[in-house]
């Protein structure tokens, strides 16, 4: 096939304008298809990272407007197969601005890093979230993003409380995922709440053993409430944050709807331009075939000119899919899995399989019409 | 084939249109246009908000509200909180607005009527669920039990309110619910109705600028306009693909736009000759792409037509609950979307009208 390599290279210069036209449709196609994609994998085929796929999330069963009692830790404790276990508040609340979005968590300052093994930050900086009661710790993502320095005052006003925190910074942590969070302490928290909203909480973190004894953790936990008045619902972290996704609608079935509508665009656009291009060349076909060229190399010369251009438009597609990627993971999210998005490589062969399979697929009916045109009537036909 | 592809990049826009437009209708449809909802200071939303009912006892007084035929001032003391409720498509539950309210609550609601079974009555654990929450989660028709708090709660009345938002919504008894989540005195917010429209921003005014209540007031039309903001990333996602997707057609249509050009060389240089000028060339070329565009346009409106009236259900990060809400595919949605591939066809097809007008004569008769 690679005899007629050069020759593939001529007849597809021989339209610059139309190749550089199917190639830019086709990469731009192929790029929003591979962002896609990439979504689609992160959400619900790629596996939770090492460290998330230990720690499971203990809410209320009922309602997430429904906290829970803090004494429930020690009881999640005692469950076989839990290492660590810790009572976290979601806080809301505005930094400066409503526009400034970052998620920010009240947690215990001892418990925070061993559940979190995968967050590294110097010791002096964690003792010192450990000792100062209105310290708070962020994330590298935030504290670029906002320019915090350490020893900076941050004041975040509360919706969901009726409180006013004023932080100060003692701690930046590095992660390669989750980065865009601020913590601070839940005694600080319920020492400023009315007597009646303290010591409940909207969850629990909860660290397993190992992977494997996470579905039985999150059994076990809550089998143990069941009967209480606040029942609750335990799931792996990872299926917790999606649920947050599932908020948004239905998006499975948004991504899927789009890449299919993606797909058959490229594939229309391809097959109209390689129709043009065939029909164009009839009695090219015939010359060739008089001068010895046999059915199957006419049909790998002319499916493997749609090939290139598609597969040139695939490349595209990947770089600005790579792009796009990147620009996803810059925005400001607050629980979706999306901050650590990645062009996975699996992904990207699939993009390119796609666009190689599109372009083969666009070719063949003109092509295998113009291979089998006898040679008289191919140089017969005038257009 | 390049209609085709004129009509899928339709047709995905204008899903997106819809999908807002319909959203946008169910909350529109929410707000009474007489009514004004108070909440704490700070708090966005219902479910974020306190309310000391001694706030309102204070506030139910203020001139300006009106009154009932009994003459209660018709003003709400509520209390929402979200249930979470499974079902097969999802089963790990979707949030859902739980409201405790009073009578003259139902009253201050526009149109709500129970559609089957009756009203909850109070001092019960009775429930009456809205129509959209009871078409989509069977297992809460009338009869059915919903477990919050210290236990059961009985569903004996489905309700409906036009296309609002209510129809979401699951409706208690006001004093059983706050002693259920043990918080009689701190509830979440007041519905109140003005007596006539100048009563009505006065009144915000005058709520809002009480030091003593320590309120936020505003019109309940606008506190749902806000809401339909949590359909902005699925309409920005949605508005981007479209672009980027318009510019793919856009080239498609370039292509073979082209390809008509060039294939009638000859064509040109006749119709030159025979006096032909040379805009009449250009137009004629750009009305040819323009109604290519016109059929892709039709094709993708008729493509999404199926979706019109379609039920779906959307969330929201900042009530944290999911309103269900149906497409509009309306005549004005359509006609965007035929502006936009219009609009397409037109790009795509310029370069290729003006090269065919730019021809020389006699290369183009020559041309095979």
């Amino acid at each position: 096939m690679f005899r007629y390599l050069p020759f593939i290279l001529k007849s597809s210069m021989r339209s610059k304008r139309r190749s550089l036209l199917t190639i830019a449709g086709a990469g731009i196609s192929l790029s929003l298809l591979g962002t896609l994609m990439a979504v689609y994998h992160a959400f619900y085929i790629g596996e939770a990272p090492p460290q998330q796929a230990l720690r499971a999330i203990t809410r209320n069963r009922v309602s997430p407007a429904i906290m829970l009692p803090i004494s429930y830790n020690d009881k999640i404790k005692r469950v076989s197969g839990v290492v660590d276990s810790m009572p976290f508040q979601f806080f809301g609340g505005v930094y400066k601005d409503p526009k400034n979005i970052f998620a920010r968590y009240a947690v215990e300052p001892e418990h925070l890093f061993p559940l979190h093994a995968d967050y590294t930050i110097p010791e002096d900086q964690k003792l010192a979230f450990q000792r100062e009661k209105t310290g708070c710790v962020v994330g590298r993502g935030v504290a670029e993003r906002y320019g915090f320095k350490i020893g900076d005052r941050i004041t975040l006003k509360g919706d969901i409380f009726p409180v006013t925190l004023n932080l100060k910074l003692v701690g930046i942590y590095d992660s390669s995922f989750h980065d865009d969070v601020l913590f601070f302490r839940l005694d600080y928290l319920f020492d400023l709440l009315p007597e009646r909203r303290r010591n409940k909480v909207f969850a629990f973190l909860v660290l397993a053993d190992s992977p494997d004894s996470v579905a039985r953790i999150c059994a076990g936990i809550d089998e143990m409430f069941r009967n209480s008045t606040a029942r609750t619902r335990t799931e792996a972290e990872r299926a917790f944050e999606l649920g947050f996704v599932s908020m948004l609608g239905n998006v499975k079935a948004f991504l899927l709807s789009i890449s299919v509508a993606l797909t058959f665009m490229l594939l229309l656009v391809t097959a109209n331009t390689m129709a043009m291009s065939v029909r164009e060349r009839v009695r090219e076909v015939g010359i060739l075939k008089t001068l010895g060229f046999t059915k199957p190399a006419i049909l790998t010369i002319l499916l493997g000119e749609a090939a290139l251009l598609t597969s040139i438009g695939g490349l595209i597609g990947c770089f600005c899919a790579e792009l796009l990627v990147a620009l996803i993971r810059g925005l400001p999210t607050i629980i979706l899995p999306l901050s650590g998005l990645q062009l996975e490589p699996s992904v990207a062969v699939l993009l390119l399989a796609i666009a190689i399979g599109v372009g083969l697929a666009s070719a063949l009916v003109p092509a295998w019409g113009a291979a089998r045109t006898p040679i008289l009537e191919a140089l017969k036909f005038t257009d | 084939m390049t209609a085709l592809g004129l009509a899928l990049t339709v047709a995905v826009l204008l899903s997106v249109l819809a999908l807002v437009g319909g959203l946008r209708e169910t909350f529109r449809a929410s707000g009474g246009p007489l009514n004004i909802l108070a909440l704490r200071k700070g708090a966005t939303t219902e479910l974020a908000s306190n309310f000391n009912r001694s706030v309102y006892n204070d506030l139910k007084f203020k001139p300006g509200i009106a009154r009932n035929e009994s003459g209660e001032p018709m003003a709400s003391l509520e209390l929402v909180t979200v249930i979470s409720l499974e079902s097969p498509e999802h089963p790990a539950g979707t949030n859902v607005n739980f409201r405790g309210v009073s009578a003259v609550g139902i009253q201050l609601r526009n149109g709500l009527t129970i559609e089957r079974g009756r009203w909850f009555r109070p001092g019960f654990r009775e429930v009456a669920v809205g129509h959209s929450i009871a078409m989509r989660y069977p297992e809460v028709g009338v009869g059915g039990k919903l477990h919050l708090g210290h236990g059961d709660w009985e569903v004996v009345g489905i309700m409906r309110a036009g296309d609002s938002s209510i129809n979401s919504e699951i409706y208690c008894d006001l004093n059983q619910l706050a002693a259920d989540e043990t918080r009689p005195e701190v509830l979440s917010s007041v519905l109140l109705r003005a007596s006539d429209p100048v009563a009505k921003a006065a009144l915000i005014r005058d709520l809002t600028d009480d030091q003593r209540l320590n309120v936020d007031a505003l019109a309940e039309t606008d506190y749902y306009d806000r809401q339909s903001r949590s359909s902005a990333p699925v309409q920005f996602v949605g508005l981007f693909v479209a672009a980027l997707m318009s510019i793919g057609s856009a080239f498609a249509a370039m292509n073979t736009m082209y390809a008509a050009v060039s294939h009638r060389s000859r064509e040109i240089g006749t119709l030159r000759v025979l006096g032909f000028s040379k805009s009449a060339i250009l137009l004629s070329f750009l009305f040819e792409s323009l109604l290519l565009a016109a059929l892709g346009g039709v094709l993708g409106c008729l493509l999404i037509l199926p979706l019109n009236n379609l039920t779906s259900g959307i969330g929201s990060f900042t009530t944290f609950s999911e309103t269900t809400f149906q497409f509009r595919v309306t005549p004005a949605i359509m006609g965007i979307g035929m502006l936009f591939a219009g609009f397409m066809g037109a790009v795509g097809g310029l370069f290729p009208a003006s090269n065919a007008a730019r021809k020389e004569i006699l290369v183009a008769l020559r041309s095979v």
